[in-house]
């Protein structure tokens, strides 16, 4: 059984070999990647003890950012579905609108410090691309981002911000053109260019440096939540559920990550895709079998011989067949719980969710207010429910329109 | 008893010039053109390497996620590339052949397995592109035991330190990547420069046989010709998906084209 050491931060429950639990991460990477990695590496490592870094990060997420973001009672909700207290850590709030904003500002402040002039990310909903590519103009940096020619046709409103902000996108028609062969692409661009790029990866994914600099970014989320339910409740509620979206898993890792010596319950929801599809985004909660992917071993959707297999999500953001190292372990040590809600269920919450409240969080969140809507009723009024409503719905108004026949915020 | 890697090696300095090494792709274009593919460059080359196809490469150009594109939609598995490594080596029993490819295939597989499967068809060596030291210590001792090379990559990236640790457990082979690139990226270091490096690594065990690979081609192999050996991979992809499309034979085709490669470096 895997244990979680308590008092260490997740990033560091790794071992010697960068695994965590002994089986997920790693560093799978060509050659020419080693040394890019260890000097990332030892420059994060040395950074994040470094205070003069630490305020920096603080006054950027403070001025930049606009940190905290809100943490609300969803009352209308709550008393629609009549059961346990149901809350939102309103992340969408953030500058840009969504939580991706932190491991782009983070990324640039360490190209910055690294000396670099360029950066390169990957980005599936668009909104890692769209704060990259803000958050390198504001850092004056030169920004490419990598998308799926799948994603660039349906997240228009995020590949349009991008290109506002100077940025140059390139599509990517490999593969099933979505974040996973963004992902691939870009860290073919970066074998290329590592002497002279920097390289963020949009999630808690890739070499074990990239999932530790993108938790580290994240969990500002869970730094500010704990406070915020200190003040409302005057203690952790005896209990208490944080439910947020998985994909890659960066907004779960930081919306959990100061909870994590506490008695809250973690529960992580996946795309189960279309209803009725076989295809689907969900590898924890479909039992996918553990393979390398992006450099990191991780539960991922394959074929018997290792082939990546195709995924299917309404959700950009949620449609990748991996999942964070991060998450494998949380699950395997029992930490945290992972389900799957379908397209059709996501949609449902969605539509739930932004017609009696003032929120509209977009379709990836969406996932995990249908896993809290369906829970809801059955739980008594003490029992508190924390979504994270991770990003906002503007990018999906296209397909919301389709979908539902309108969008209304 | 010396490896046939260790002897095509050894043939090759009596004739003072580098080794022919080329990569083709297991299942490009059909399975059966590829395995006619080897045994008719096999000719030329001194070393043959033998990709199996993955479709999530990080370190492949367009030109190989091409040609493994192909060989996937024909439905390659591994149980057939190792057919084709069984076929050729029947005919060509002592004609090294080295398989490339990414580690997940092979965890999948089970490393063991793997090794039995490489043993039973004849393969000489692996070259496994993530799987970098020292992470690949483990599954190098167990490639030794089998008496299969695992060759370990080089870069200019790898770090002095590294390069001398990286040789000291390396086995008969050692793979220097000529620049930053994923493969069949367009030479843009000089080959001047190129080998300069490649001396320096050299130097640190002169009885390692180190060849260069990436962005070799027609025009570029030539001025290299001073390593010990020399891949040419993406070249001879690119020639497969081009005679596919002028509807032209890519066995004759990669005929002519690695015979040409080995006249410049004679």
């Amino acid at each position: 059984m895997i244990k979680i050491r308590k008092g260490v931060p997740l990033i560091d429950q790794h071992d010697k070999d960068f695994l965590y639990g002994g089986k997920f991460g790693g560093n799978f990477i060509p050659e020419t990647l080693k040394k890019p990695i260890d000097d990332l590496a030892s420059l994060f490592s040395k950074l994040r003890k470094d205070k003069k870094f630490i305020e920096e990060r603080n006054h950027y997420f403070k001025t930049y950012i606009g940190v905290p973001t809100p943490f609300i009672k969803l009352e209308n909700l709550t008393n629609y579905l009549g059961g346990a207290q149901i809350y939102a850590k309103v992340v969408s709030e953030a500058n840009g609108g969504a939580h991706k904003i932190y491991n782009a500002t983070v990324h640039c402040l360490i190209a910055k410090k690294a000396g670099k002039k360029f950066i390169v990310g990957d980005t599936g909903a668009g909104y890692a691309g769209k704060m990259l590519s803000m958050a390198a103009k504001k850092f004056d940096l030169k920004c490419k981002i990598f998308m799926g020619a799948k994603d660039i046709k349906r997240q228009r409103p995020n590949v349009e911000a991008i290109k506002k902000n100077g940025a140059e996108i390139v599509p990517v028609y490999t593969g099933s053109q979505t974040l996973v062969d963004a992902v691939s692409e870009c860290m073919r661009y970066w074998v290329s260019n590592c002497d002279t790029t920097h390289m963020c990866v949009g999630s808690t994914v890739g070499p074990n440096i990239f999932i530790k600099i993108c938790a580290y970014s994240t969990a500002q989320i869970s730094r500010e939540l704990f406070k915020q339910v200190m003040e409302e409740f005057g203690k952790i509620p005896n209990k208490l559920k944080l439910i947020n979206c998985v994909g890659g898993g960066s907004s779960a890792a930081g919306f959990w990550n100061e909870f994590m010596d506490t008695h809250a319950e973690f529960i992580g929801v996946e795309a189960g895709g279309p209803k009725n599809s076989k295809l689907h985004a969900a590898p924890l909660t479909n039992g996918s079998k553990i393979g390398i992917l992006h450099g990191a071993a991780q539960y991922v959707i394959q074929d018997k011989e290792g082939q990546i297999g195709l995924t299917d999500s309404i959700s950009a953001g949620l449609d990748y067949p991996g999942i964070s190292p991060l998450h494998c372990f949380l699950k395997d040590a029992k930490r945290a719980k992972y389900t799957s809600a379908t397209d059709e269920d996501a949609l449902k919450a969605y539509k739930l969710v932004s017609e009696l409240e003032n929120i509209s969080p977009s379709l990836e969140p969406s996932h995990a207010f249908s896993e809290a809507i369906r829970i809801a009723p059955r739980l008594k009024s003490s029992e508190v429910i924390i979504v994270n409503s991770c990003g906002d719905s503007l990018k999906d108004k296209d397909i919301i329109k389709q979908k539902l026949g309108s969008y209304v915020r | 008893m010396k490896s046939k890697i260790n002897l095509a090696f050894e043939i090759c300095k009596k004739e003072k010039r580098p080794a022919l090494i080329t990569y083709t792709v297991a299942g490009d274009n059909t399975k059966n053109n590829s395995l006619k593919i080897l045994n008719t460059i096999s000719k030329h080359a001194d070393i043959v390497e033998l990709g199996f196809p993955h479709n999530t490469p990080i370190a492949d150009g367009g030109q190989i996620q091409g040609s493994s594109h192909r060989a996937l939609k024909n439905g390659i598995k591994l149980k057939d590339v190792f057919q084709i490594v069984k076929k050729f080596k029947k005919s060509k029993p002592n004609k090294p052949l080295i398989l490339m490819g990414y580690y997940n295939l092979i965890y999948q597989y089970g490393e063991i397995n793997f090794l039995k499967s490489c043993k039973n068809s004849g393969v000489d060596g692996l070259i496994i592109v993530d799987l970098p030291y020292p992470e690949n210590k483990d599954f190098s001792k167990k490639c030794k035991k089998k008496s299969i090379n695992f060759i370990q990559l080089l870069s200019p990236t790898t770090s002095k330190d590294r390069v001398k640790k990286i040789i000291k457990d390396s086995h008969d082979m050692i793979y220097y990547i000529s620049m930053l690139s994923t493969t069949g990226g367009k030479l843009k270091v000089s080959p001047k420069n190129i080998l300069k490096n490649y001396n320096k690594i050299k130097k640190i065990n002169t009885k390692k046989n180190l060849v260069i690979g990436f962005g070799i081609t027609d025009k570029t192999i030539k001025s290299l010709k001073s390593a010990n050996g020399l891949v040419v991979g993406s070249m001879l992809c690119k020639t497969i998906t081009n005679s596919i499309k002028k509807r032209q034979n890519p066995v004759t085709k990669l005929d002519k084209l690695v015979y040409n490669l080995k006249r410049k470096i004679l």
